[in-house]
C-alpha cells in the first residue's frame, strides 16, 4: 500500500459487493410501491396490439414518462385472448401496488429465445411473448395475448398450454413464480408440472372462461384458495 | 429433445418471504411452501435480443433526461452481470429506478415532504455488453422515511430489475451505498442474512471516478448459474 500514491489509492477494503469471499447470487429485494414510472411500459400488457395497457401513467407526470410505448410490428398468429385477474392478500384485499409479468410460447409452441433449440418450429416475427401489467386501483392485472401452443416437458412429455407468471409487490421480498393454465385445454389432465401440485390446489392455476376470448384467474397471496407458487 | 439443463436453486442469501419486521410481508407472504418443479423450456428460456422493441432505447444517463441538471451528487455505477460460476451474462437488460437526491420519488403516492426535482425522473435502462459490463450515470438518491415503524428510514438505494437469460433467473434487487449507517437497521435489507447482505452494498472506486465529474461505484449483479450443457447423449461413444 505504501508504494501507491495517495491519489491512486482506494479506501481500505471492507466486505461489500466486490469481496470474492462472499461472491454468489445477488439477493432479491422487494420492488416497493413506487416502480410504476420505472418498469411497466405503455403497452407492456398488450402483446398483440397497440393499446397502452399495463402502465399507470396517472401515477406520475407526463414529463416523467421515459418508458417506451410498445411498437408492435404486426398481428401475431393465433387465437387472441384477454387474461385478467385480481391480486389479493391474505385478507382478500386487492393488492393495488403489484406487478404481474408473463412469459409464454407463441401459438405454435415456440419460445422467442436463443435457448429454445427447436428450429423446426417457427418464431413468430410479431410476437415476443413477454409482458408486464401493473395492477389497477382495484388490484386487477390484464393482458392481451395469444393462446400459447404446447411445449415439451420432462422426458419427452408434452405440457398443456400455459403461461409463466412472475408476481412482484411491496411486501414481497422475492419474485413469486406461478403458472396460468386454461380450463378445458388439451393435455391438462396429464400435464407433468400440474401433476406435482396436490389435486385440491390445482384449480388455483387454471383460468376459467369469462366471456368470448376472456379468461380469468385471481392470484391469491394467502387465505382461502391461496395460489400455488413454484420453487424454481 | 433432451431435457434442458436446470438453473440452480436460490442460495443461502435469498431473503425469506415472511420477515415480520418488514410489516407488509405479514399479509402478503404465502403461507404454503412453494412447490419444486423441474425446469422445462418455460423456465430455461427468456426474451432475448428484443430489449429496444419491448422497452425502448437504452437510457444510461439519468442526469440528462430534462432541460437542466438534477441537484445532487453525480455518480456512475458500473460493473458486470455474471452468473454464479463467474461467467458474464451478455446482452441482458437492467432496469433502474430511484428517488432523487432528497429521497423523493416522482410517484404520485410518495407522500414524503422532500422536494421534487424538475430535472430528475430517476428511471433508466441499460443492456450489458459481450463481457457482461454495464454502466449508468445518475445522482446519489437520498434516504427517505417510510411507515414501517416509528422513525423508519430507508437507506439510500437504487432499485434494479434484471431478466437474465431465463424465466428462472428473474431478479429484482436494490443497490446500497457503503457509507450508509441506515442499512444496519433497515428491515428490507435485514431480510437478507449476513454476510450475504453485503452483496448488495456497492463499493466506492477511485479508478472509475471521473475527475471533476462523478464519483464511481462498483456493483456486480450475480444471477443463478447452471451446469454447462452436457454433450448430446449417444454422440461420442467411439
Ligand atoms: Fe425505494
Amino acid at each position: 500500500m505504501a508504494d501507491i500514491a495517495l491519489e491512486d489509492r482506494n479506501p481500505a477494503a471492507r466486505q461489500d459487493n466486490q469481496d470474492p469471499a462472499i461472491f454468489g447470487q445477488t439477493p432479491s429485494q422487494t420492488v416497493g410501491p413506487f416502480f410504476h414510472y420505472g418498469l411497466p411500459w405503455k403497452g407492456g400488457a398488450d402483446l398483440i396490439g397497440k393499446s397502452d395497457m399495463g402502465a399507470r401513467p396517472e401515477l406520475f407526470g407526463e414529463d416523467h414518462y421515459v418508458l417506451n410505448l410498445s411498437a408492435p410490428t404486426g398481428t401475431p398468429t393465433g387465437e387472441a385472448i384477454e387474461l385478467a385477474g385480481i391480486v389479493c392478500d391474505h385478507d382478500g384485499e386487492p393488492v393495488v401496488d403489484a406487478m404481474v409479468e408473463i412469459w409464454q410460447a407463441n401459438a405454435a409452441g415456440r419460445y422467442r429465445s436463443a435457448d429454445d433449440p427447436r428450429d423446426d418450429i417457427a418464431i413468430d416475427p410479431h410476437f415476443v411473448g413477454f409482458g408486464r401489467s401493473s395492477t389497477s386501483e382495484a388490484g386487477e392485472f390484464r393482458f392481451r395475448t395469444v393462446m400459447p401452443g404446447r411445449v415439451p416437458g420432462p422426458g419427452g412429455s408434452l405440457q398443456a398450454p400455459h403461461i409463466a407468471v412472475s408476481l412482484f409487490a411491496r411486501g414481497v421480498l422475492r419474485r413469486l413464480a406461478t403458472r396460468i393454465y386454461f380450463a378445458g385445454s388439451d393435455g391438462l389432465a396429464d400435464d407433468p408440472v400440474l401433476a406435482l401440485v396436490p389435486a385440491e390446489r390445482r384449480d388455483t392455476l387454471i383460468a376459467r372462461r369469462d366471456g368470448e376470448g376472456v379468461w380469468r384467474l385471481d392470484l391469491r397471496l394467502g387465505g382461502e384458495g391461496e395460489t400455488v407458487f413454484f420453487d424454481l | 429433445m433432451t431435457d434442458p439443463v436446470p438453473y440452480r436453486p436460490l442460495d443461502a442469501g435469498a431473503p425469506p418471504l415472511l420477515f415480520p419486521e418488514y410489516g407488509s410481508t405479514r399479509l402478503r407472504a404465502p403461507h404454503q411452501p412453494p412447490i419444486a418443479i423441474p425446469h422445462t423450456l418455460t423456465e430455461t428460456t427468456g426474451p432475448t435480443g428484443c430489449w429496444d422493441r419491448l422497452m425502448g432505447p437504452a437510457a444510461a444517463d439519468l442526469t440528462a433526461q430534462h432541460k437542466g441538471e438534477p441537484i445532487g451528487q453525480r455518480i456512475t455505477v458500473s460493473g458486470r452481470v455474471l452468473d454464479e460460476d463467474n461467467r458474464p451474462v451478455s446482452d441482458t437488460v437492467i432496469e433502474i429506478w430511484q428517488a432523487n437526491a432528497a429521497g423523493r420519488y416522482i410517484h404520485a403516492k410518495d407522500g414524503w415532504g422532500a422536494p421534487l426535482d424538475p430535472n430528475f425522473t430517476g428511471a433508466g435502462r441499460v443492456v450489458t455488453d459481450a463481457q457482461g459490463r454495464y454502466s449508468f450515470t445518475t445522482i446519489r438518491p437520498g434516504a427517505y422515511p417510510w411507515g414501517n415503524h416509528k422513525n423508519a428510514w430507508r437507506p439510500s438505494h437504487i432499485h434494479l430489475s434484471l431478466l437474465g437469460p431465463a424465466f428462472a433467473t428473474r431478479l429484482v434487487t436494490q443497490m446500497y451505498f457503503p457509507d450508509d449507517p441506515l442499512i444496519e437497521i433497515d428491515p428490507i435489507a435485514n431480510a437478507v442474512p449476513m454476510p450475504y447482505r453485503q452483496r448488495m452494498v456497492s463499493r466506492f472506486d477511485i479508478a472509475t471516478t471521473q475527475p471533476n465529474h462523478a464519483l464511481g461505484y462498483l456493483f456486480d449483479v450475480v444471477l443463478k448459474g447452471r451446469d454447462q450443457t452436457p454433450f448430446e447423449e449417444g454422440g461420442d461413444h467411439g
